[in-house]
């Protein structure tokens, strides 16, 4: 069968280790390239380059949305639909329909943060070259992954191999598609 | 033990020393191994032991449930002038046991109390679970339940709408957003450790369906990136929730004009009585648990310690809520509202005024002994004696303020019926079986977040693989 190659993967005993490694590889300029760990490793957004995330601002406009359904709705429900006197007090005020506005802006904050990160993860994706891979299983248990994917510019068969040999990676592999 | 634990790393001076989170130098492996063990092993007898009674309390939940809407809740106790019985006081009851979960999982993660890991995931399986046999409660109370669905929104033929005043309204959303964002937060944490039982996983069926639901992690630093940032916000959004979802409890009763519940205090003092009840049931599962499923290297001594004092504080805002409570009805000079209390302390339910106090303000006060904290079986008891303290909570609040109305015409005693007694058995029965189910299928431990705090996972510390001196 005609496999192609996904990418190169090195792995690495300790966090120390895979963040020197990333430290590297980011110097080295490569862009298509992840590192894999079984658990988030303080420091090592800045070991890679990555900038900060951007799920916050799906979370913001989440709440925003719920806000302003929650007061619309209670608006549009008491006061202009089927506009209902309870006690004598205006048909529509902010301050009784601030507590199920209050509680929409949060449940709509959490869908937009999870849907946000789903989004920018491109999750949920079942099939993935490095989950077809024998060694890759340690990633999740005890093991540190970096892998540089043959599809970035910079990517050259014996030039990576050595920049990851270089970084101190007892265990290096190709990857197939 | 590999060479790498050996090295030890520079110790701060001997009164600043504290237990490590995780104890006997584990590593990492060892945490998989550990958390998985409970779930690839054999069924222990023990957990037969306690799932067959535990169902078949279900199962009575069911029937008795089937017979209350057959009949209609006249097989309640809740008669006038008792009208809310121990339907409303269950409900309140388990719903605050929920709250110690969504404080562990979403406040002490923004405090950055990282012994949090070793607790939250049970505790939030604990907040689901008793939200649901919370839940059951109010949507049966109301009498006809097939017509619940007029609490919510929806257009229908009579054209009318739900009425946003009432806090009975907010309730029902507090509620519902409530259940929803727990359930959201406690499954975005398992998403890793999913990932790891699809990768140990042996049998096809596991790899296929714990995979499913890993949703294809894979460990990667990008994704981690994104997903601590959703983290953060579902625990910073978490956290007013779950001190709204008391507070408006709690509006329930504050916002009516009757004397005992017409008090401005109800909000902060329900939350800080949930939160106490709630680490009662924490410290009830988890000291039998840790030593069952071999543990005690995880959720350590340490971590016991530190929820008795939490126990403690919260205890102690509760006492003095119920001091103030005493001491602004006596202020207010309102005749009803000095009945109101005085009935409390000594009218005919005065037994279980008092019981609430010995267990909710008294009882807690052993925890500031270190020797106290540290005698497993005396928390345990202890932990037991809260929840019925705070379970006499809401029976006072409820049953005490409504049973002697204004006029003595309006007087009389409320007994549960049977009906009553079985249902709340019954919601027993539904929160261990779904509890017993959740740790012999889930990771009862955060395994990734119990990982991250240990020093092997600290890429500035030796035994993380720093090489010299400090960064």
């Amino acid at each position: 069968m005609n496999s192609k190659a996904y990418g190169i993967l090195a792995e690495y005993e300790t966090p120390a280790d895979i963040m020197h490694a990333a430290e590297k590889v980011r110097d080295a300029g490569f862009r298509k390239w992840d590192v894999f760990t079984p658990f988030p490793i303080h420091g090592m957004d800045h070991a890679m380059g990555l900038k900060n995330s951007k799920v916050g601002w799906f979370g913001f406009c989440g709440g925003l949305c719920g806000y302003t359904t929650g007061m619309l709705l209670i608006w549009f429900t008491n006061a202009f639909d089927y506009p209902l006197i309870v006690g004598g007090k205006p048909m529509f005020s902010p301050y009784s329909a601030f507590p199920p506005s209050y509680e929409l802006t949060i449940l709509f904050t959490a869908f937009g943060s999870i849907g946000g990160m789903m989004f920018l993860n491109r999750l949920p994706r079942l099939h993935h070259p490095l989950l077809k891979h024998a060694r890759f299983e340690a990633a999740t248990h005890d093991k540190f992954f970096l892998v540089i994917e043959t599809a970035d510019v910079k990517y050259d068969a014996a030039a990576t191999r050595k920049l990851l040999e270089a970084t101190g990676s007892k265990h290096i592999e190709m990857v197939e598609e | 033990m590999s060479a790498e634990t050996q090295i030890q790393a520079p110790q701060p001076p001997a009164e600043l020393r504290r237990e490590p989170l995780v104890t006997n130098n584990r590593n990492v492996g060892w945490i998989s191994d550990q958390v998985a063990a409970i779930i690839e092993g054999k069924t222990p007898a023990w957990w037969w032991a306690a799932f067959i009674p535990s169902f078949l309390l279900m199962c009575l939940l069911g029937a008795l449930l089937a017979y209350k809407t057959s009949v209609g809740v006249g097989v309640w106790g809740n008669n006038h002038p008792t009208m809310w019985g121990w339907d409303i006081i269950n409900f309140v009851w388990w719903i605050g046991i929920g709250h110690a979960g969504t404080l562990i999982s979403a406040i002490l993660f923004l405090l950055r109390q990282r012994w949090r890991t070793a607790v939250n995931r049970a505790s939030e399986a604990m907040t689901i679970f008793a939200v649901m046999c919370a839940g059951i409660y109010p949507a049966l109370h109301t009498g006809r339940e097939w017509l619940d669905w007029f609490l919510f929104p929806i257009p229908t033929s009579n054209a009318l709408w739900p009425q946003f005043r009432s806090p009975l309204m907010w309730d029902v959303f507090a509620v519902s957003t409530y259940f929803t964002v727990s359930c959201l937060f406690w499954y975005v944490g398992l998403v890793p450790d999913l990932a790891i039982f699809r990768d140990r996983a042996k049998t096809k069926i596991r790899k296929f369906l714990y995979g499913l639901f890993a949703l294809g992690w894979t460990g990667s630093n990008r994704h981690w990136s994104n997903y601590e940032k959703c983290y953060l916000i579902l625990a910073g959004v978490s956290t007013p929730l779950v001190l709204s979802v008391h507070s408006i409890v709690s509006l329930d009763f504050a916002v009516s004009q009757l004397p005992g519940w017409h008090t401005t205090i109800f909000p902060p003092y329900f939350v800080a009585g949930a939160v106490f009840s709630g680490f009662g049931m924490v410290l009830t599962l988890l000291i039998p648990l840790r030593k069952m499923c071999k543990l005690e290297d995880i959720i350590t001594m340490r971590h016991i310690d530190l929820m008795c004092k939490v126990t403690l504080a919260t205890g102690s805002i509760v006492g003095y809520a119920y001091i103030m409570e005493l001491f602004i009805a006596w202020y207010s000079g309102s005749p009803y509202e000095r009945y109101a209390f005085l009935n409390r302390i000594h009218g005919p339910y005065a037994w279980g005024y008092w019981t609430m106090m010995g267990c909710n303000v008294i009882l807690p006060q052993l925890f500031w002994f270190k020797k106290i904290r540290q005698n497993l079986l005396i928390v345990f008891i202890a932990s037991i004696l809260v929840n019925i303290g705070m379970w006499f909570e809401r029976f006072v609040i409820i049953v005490i303020s409504l049973h002697r109305d204004f006029l003595p015409s309006n007087w009389g005693y409320f007994l549960p019926s049977w009906v009553d007694i079985g249902t709340f058995l019954g919601t027993f029965g539904l929160f261990f079986t779904l509890f017993l189910l959740f740790m012999r299928f889930l990771p009862m431990i955060a395994v990734s977040e119990v990982k991250g705090i240990t020093p092997q996972a600290d890429p500035h510390h030796p035994l993380g693989g720093a090489k010299g001196g400090h960064h």
